[in-house]
């Protein structure tokens, strides 16, 4: 009988071919000796805070809550962190245990490009090569994220096969890992994947979640009434529910995109409408159709278009303790150009489906009622998308 | 004696694999009869996936053009099953698929009708030794042996991979996904000696293997030989007509191989 790793009640595992067994072991052994070396922690945080900008602002919004006239809005900035979202936090926390290992090139994924800058300027930070796999589509829709990373000294590697976004990204960095391990380090951008990448990342995403607790009991005194954050794989979610998960007061909200709506084909709302199966590494809910067949999902944010959750995400969604809710491309756009009026904030269009939700509840909370939203990244990259949507054909 | 070990009893085994449906269900059961004509010893069988993750370009495109040829697994079913009633195919036959192909269709409803068609073994990339018992007991339960597969990277686990595998034991040749190659680096013979003194069933190697004397050399390793992106690619290329070409590929590998 084998010892079965890394499960989150049902969900999580490791689903993957024998020749990336051992990498995985070996990244599980590393990370739980590092994990609690003081050494390592110092020189985490020391990049955290001096290179990434750590701890990030918790905003009181203002005019925002103002505007909607319910409850108290704060917005945890995680869009101010070096290259504009709290994918550093994980990836120098990855980054560095890389080293640590003695690996010299890195591999990733990414899907609006955020997970790919903040992977190619680790690497020319650390001194470490750095290949980055990227849906073709979304090279199209993330263009200056490419010559980001490239300018940062990063390959950048189209992706054709299958719908080429960001579920084909994982797949082909997962067929490049197990092509050449010896000197490589799969960052994996989302707590997704194999255990012990949804720990990993957790771990090093739950400073967000760390800060807020800190940041919130200084300014109120208490704890938040709700946690909202937008939810593809999951890792600021994940980051910024951690901590305040055993606070069964405190309501944990992930917004999941819709696309088109979860009443269409063209969705990425798995919690909502995905089945429970066994793909990418982990057994977690997936949008599949009856033969078990990956559905190519649809949501105007590369970001979230992943037809998979993390599955720490699935297992509070089936005990309950976190609410995941569906927010459509519409809503979306909405909330991204609300928040850039009201509050001289261009949230990530990621972030957005978060700030959407919380335009909904927040005038049905009262004004004594506390919202946290995370605002995972900024939204300088989605300004000639949006333009787009909105039928101005501007070049970026 | 079970029909997988049967295979490898006389001599060494030619292993071709084909994607079902590619690039119809039609042409994929005149090329079983074809290939076993020729020599195959076993045969495997991919049910396509829409995300191949251990695939190298063209078993990928061979998924993608079974699935847009809209086969599915009644059909494949149906295929199976008439290799065995009507076309009188007594060799071994197992599916190489993907853990979610078997979950989604319900494991216990799986292993049943794999059973009941005739298929002897199940190769799934995606679920390796430490997840195995996501499917085992039930396959198990239903006479199906759940392939184990070894790859270059497994070292201290060849051992105890081997010890509890059944039916055959897949190596895994080179790194990275399936393909043709032109050099094949692995020191595939030491794998096989610590395969040998932890288990009695027999192993056959796989990956990147496509010419005559690849094989020869890898069926000196082992006890069998398995192809399959360069029969995919003959697919590709003749389409329905592949049927003749594959036929005398497998035949030529399998004289290659022959002691």
């Amino acid at each position: 009988m084998s010892e079965r790793k890394g499960r989150f009640g049902i969900h999580g595992g490791q689903y993957i071919p024998e020749t990336l067994m051992n990498a995985v072991i070996e990244l599980e052994e590393a990370y739980n000796h590092y994990k609690n070396d003081p050494e390592f922690q110092s020189e985490l945080a020391e990049l955290l805070n001096n290179y990434g900008n750590r701890p990030s602002n918790l905003y009181f919004a203002k005019k925002l809550t103002g505007e909607l006239g319910g409850a108290k809005i704060y917005l945890k900035r995680e869009d101010l962190n070096h290259t504009g979202a709290h994918k550093i936090n994980n990836v120098l926390g990855q980054a560095l245990l890389a080293k640590k290992m003695g690996k010299t090139r890195l591999i990733a994924e990414t899907g609006a490009g955020q997970h790919g800058v903040a992977t190619a300027t680790a690497a020319a930070l650390l001194d470490m090569e750095c290949v980055v796999f990227m849906g073709e589509e979304d090279t199209k829709r993330q263009a200056l994220n490419v010559y980001r990373m490239k300018l940062l000294g990063a390959d950048v590697i189209p992706v054709t096969s299958g719908t080429a976004t960001l579920k084909d990204a994982v797949s082909e960095a997962m067929r490049e890992w197990t092509s050449r391990i010896d000197d490589t380090h799969y960052c994996l951008g989302s707590v997704m994947g194999p255990h012990p990448f949804p720990v990993i990342v957790r771990d090093f995403q739950a400073v967000i979640s760390k800060e807020i607790k800190e940041q919130i009991l200084k300014a109120e005194g208490r704890l938040p009434d709700a946690v909202i954050a937008c939810v593809g794989g999951g890792s600021n979610a994940i980051g910024s529910f951690y901590n305040f998960i055993e606070d069964k007061d405190v309501r944990l909200i992930g917004c999941e995109a819709a696309g088109r709506g979860i009443d269409t084909f063209e969705t990425a709302a798995t919690i909502n409408t995905g089945k429970l199966g066994i793909f990418h590494g982990m057994k977690s809910y997936f949008c599949q159709d009856d033969e078990g067949q990956i559905a190519p999902v649809y949501s105007i944010s590369a970001g979230l278009d992943y037809p998979g959750v993390g599955p720490e995400h699935a297992y509070l969604h089936d005990i309950g303790r976190a609410e995941y809710v569906p927010v459509t491309d519409d809503e979306a756009v909405d909330a991204f150009e609300f928040l850039s009026r009201t509050e001289g904030i261009i949230p990530a269009i990621e972030s957005s489906h978060a700030v959407a939700y919380a335009m909904k509840l927040a005038p049905k909370m009262d004004k004594d009622k506390i919202i946290v939203i995370t605002i995972s990244g900024r939204g300088d990259k989605d300004v000639a998308a949006i333009a787009r949507y909105r039928g101005e054909n501007i070049y970026e | 004696m079970s029909r997988i070990s049967e295979a490898f009893k006389d001599n060494k085994a030619f292993i071709p694999f084909i994607t079902c449906g590619d690039p119809d269900i039609e042409t994929t059961r005149a090329l079983v009869n074809e290939m076993v004509k020729n020599g195959a010893d076993l045969v495997e069988l991919g049910i396509p996936f829409s995300d191949p993750t251990a695939e190298g370009p063209t078993i990928q495109g061979a998924n993608l053009r079974a699935l847009n040829g809209g086969v599915n697994k009644e059909k494949i079913f149906k295929m199976v099953k008439a290799l065995r009633e009507e076309d009188d195919i007594s060799v071994p036959m197992v599916f190489m698929t993907y853990a979610n192909v078997v979950f989604s269709y319900d494991a216990e409803r799986f292993f049943k009708t794999c059973s009941e068609i005739g298929i002897d073994g199940v190769i799934l990339p995606d679920l390796p030794f430490e997840e195995k018992d996501e499917f085992e007991e039930i396959s198990t339960s239903y006479g199906i042996d759940l392939i184990s597969l070894i790859a270059p990277t497994s070292a201290n686990r060849i051992a105890m991979i081997a010890k509890e595998a059944k039916g055959f034991i897949y190596i895994v040749s080179s790194l990275g996904v399936t393909g043709t190659r032109t050099a094949i680096t692995t020191d595939v013979a030491s794998i096989v000696k610590v395969v040998k003194e932890n288990t009695d069933i027999p192993c056959a190697i796989g990956f990147g293997i496509s010419t005559p004397e690849q094989a020869k050399v890898m069926s000196e390793s082992a006890d069998g030989v398995i192809v399959g992106s360069a029969i995919v690619k003959l697919i590709e290329k003749h389409g329905k007509s592949a049927v003749k070409p594959v036929g005398e590929y497998v035949h030529t590998m399998k004289k290659a191989i022959q002691i």
